[in-house]
């Protein structure tokens, strides 16, 4: 288990992080999710022992780290571009962490034998980094910081540099491996998809601080405050009058959720999501009349851009297929939104 | 307006380039070329017995050792200070770093006179040194000791030179790495950085050595011209010349312009592999 105990951190006069306290649980695979600059790798770096806190402590397994260098710790930590041995093949680059623990050669060759079936690169033993595609060189890292069996396994941005197949293969490779040794794993992003699809926990991130921390579904659906929101995906953003309950959006009037914390003054900004909107031909009680500017195709359904003259501003809708295609919608048309769901904050 | 063939903007005239190529190749032909003739033509004048005679003399064999002697010193010398001083600069900022930088390039900004009457100013018989180490029995000026410290100085700035743009461009991901992997300081510089800068390190020991060898200005002040103690191969050359023999001169200057060779062609075939790390 990691403790992370009013951390903080300064470059200068920037704090890259301000106070941060966390916990994982062991076992658990926790991603750090943030802008960059966000601190997330900082956070990352300290618990490795590459960086010292100016104040704050973070402890593994009870232990205060502090008390030990990087060396000592124990930590698999994968670097954003891999920082592979330039000079040593994929077998000694992953033998480096037990090479320098001075193991006998027959451990050595058995769990480098291990590892390497592990990340399936059984034919790929003796060639350099540099003769390596990316996804290669990535499971090269991961295996080299698992070599040494660490306490903790740390990754920085570690899809970060790859093109979008291969960084959806290793996801699910990644959170696989993760089901297999269960090993406590903290790993940054600054992809919610990423970050939802892998992690059990999520830690989002902004100047230095936590912002929310939750189940993906949960951080999701109860962002704790505007930038989560604004964050975790596209969002539209209206200016509302707000009263008992209610948000009143020019014509358009929605019920507020129920976890709501608002303060006494009538006027706020209310969110919704693309997919808490409805599209419909004929005017309906509550509705704001729009006019289609754009229909693109997406993965999952269709992205419809709209203008809504009434309060001067763009918005956007998401459809599933099915409902995409029942309407058939054009680009110029006059239709009408009703808003299913809508969010204020603090 | 007329077009003009499209050739007419990315290519000169052949007269110009063949000007231009004609310009280049005569300089090298008039200041290389035919100099270095002049030595091998001068050195073998009266054959291959006397070319072996003036160069197998035993002043000039004394020359030769003491002339690797000193490189041999100096270069160790060198690696410890370049590989320190490039590892300090790339690494890390401190209070200091950009004066260090440029002091390291003090030796090649000076002239090497000046260089060893410094030298002969602290250790010599009225230095400020000397005194109370001829005291103490111990012989700087005139001796090899004067001979290794002047070439020292003179080749300081070719490891470091050569290391710090490397090592600033490598970048210390790798060394990172290795720490959090167990390595210790010692593990990271023999495993990861040595194998990482070595080619860059090998270039810097080249044009160090080169140097060493060659270095006139600097150890003539400092070592006295003894001949067969403290004369290296360029004061044995001085000393052959001056004494009107003149076929001597030339055939142990020959030897220089071997070594010099010789790392020439060193120098390419490493500055290869530094390119490719």
């Amino acid at each position: 288990m990691i403790e992370v105990r009013g951390l903080t951190k300064r470059f200068g006069t920037f704090y890259a992080l301000d106070e941060v306290s966390l916990e994982v649980p062991g076992g658990g695979l926790v991603a750090l999710l943030g802008p960059s600059g966000s601190g997330k790798t900082t956070l990352l770096r300290i618990l490795a022992g590459l960086e010292r806190p100016d104040r704050g402590s973070a402890l593994l397994d009870g232990v205060d780290l502090a008390s030990q260098s990087a060396r000592q710790r124990n930590v698999g930590l994968v670097f954003q571009h891999y920082a592979l041995f330039r000079h040593l093949d994929v077998y000694e680059n992953i033998a480096f962490a037990l090479r320098v623990r001075k193991r006998p050669e027959a451990e050595v060759d058995a769990r480098v034998r291990e590892l390497v079936a592990l990340i399936q690169l059984e034919s790929l033993e003796h060639r350099l980094p540099s003769q390596l595609s990316g996804g290669q060189r990535q499971r090269v890292a991961l295996a080299r910081a698992l070599a040494a069996r660490p306490r903790v396994l740390l990754l920085d941005e570690p899809f970060g540099a790859l093109d979008a197949q291969v960084r959806a293969e290793l996801r699910g490779w990644l959170r696989r491996l993760h089901d297999e040794i269960h090993l406590t794993t903290v790993f940054v992003t600054h992809d919610q998809d990423e970050a939802f699809e892998v992690a059990d926990r999520v830690v989002v991130m902004n100047r230095g601080k936590i912002e929310q921390v939750g189940a993906p579904a949960d951080v999701f659906e109860h962002p704790a405050n505007d930038f989560v929101m604004r964050f975790l995906g596209h969002v539209n953003v209206l200016d509302a009058e707000l009263a008992d309950g209610h948000a009143r959006i020019g014509d358009a009037i929605v019920a507020l959720g129920s976890a709501v914390a608002h303060g006494g003054d009538t006027r706020g900004r209310v969110y919704i999501r693309p997919h808490e909107l409805d599209i419909a031909r004929s005017p309906a009680a509550g509705a704001l009349a729009a006019r289609v500017v754009r229909v693109t195709p997406l993965s999952g359904g269709l992205k419809i851009e709209l203008s809504v003259d009434s309060l001067g501003s763009r918005m956007r809708a998401d459809l599933d297929w099915e409902r995409g295609a029942a309407l058939g919608l054009q680009s110029g048309e006059d239709v009408f939104l009703s808003l299913r769901r809508a969010r204020v904050f603090a | 307006m007329i077009a003009t063939p499209a050739v007419a903007a990315t290519h000169e005239p052949a007269w110009i380039r063949r000007l231009v190529i004609a310009v280049a190749a005569g300089f090298v032909g008039l200041f290389v070329l035919v100099p270095l003739a002049a030595v091998f033509g001068e050195a073998f004048r009266n054959g291959v017995a006397a070319f072996g005679h003036a160069v197998s003399d035993p002043a000039a064999l004394s020359a030769v050792r003491l002339t690797f002697l000193a490189a041999a010193i100096a270069v160790p010398l060198n690696i410890v200070f370049g590989v320190a001083a490039a590892w300090a600069i790339a690494r890390f900022h401190f209070p200091g770093r950009s004066l260090l930088l440029t002091l390291i390039d003090l030796p090649l900004a000076v002239s090497p006179v000046i260089a060893g009457m410094v030298f002969v100013l602290l250790f010599g018989k009225q230095g400020l040194i000397g005194p109370w180490l001829s005291a103490h029995g111990i012989k700087v000026i005139f001796a090899l000791p004067g001979i290794v410290l002047a070439t020292t100085f003179v080749t300081f700035p070719f490891v470091a030179r050569e290391l710090i743009p490397l090592m600033e461009a490598q970048g210390a991901e790798e060394e990172e790495a290795a720490i959090v992997l167990g390595a210790s300081g010692w593990q990271t510089f023999l495993r990861v950085t040595l194998p990482k800068i070595k080619w860059g390190l090998l270039y810097g020991v080249v044009l160090c050595t080169a140097r060493a060898m060659g270095e006139f200005g600097a150890v003539s002040v400092v070592s006295g011209h003894i001949r067969g103690r403290t004369n290296t191969l360029p004061l044995h050359v001085e000393i052959l010349y001056n004494e009107y023999e003149y076929q001597a001169a030339f055939a142990v200057a020959s030897l220089l312009v071997v070594l010099a060779l010789a790392s020439l062609v060193a120098r390419r075939v490493i500055a290869r592999r530094v390119e490719a790390s």
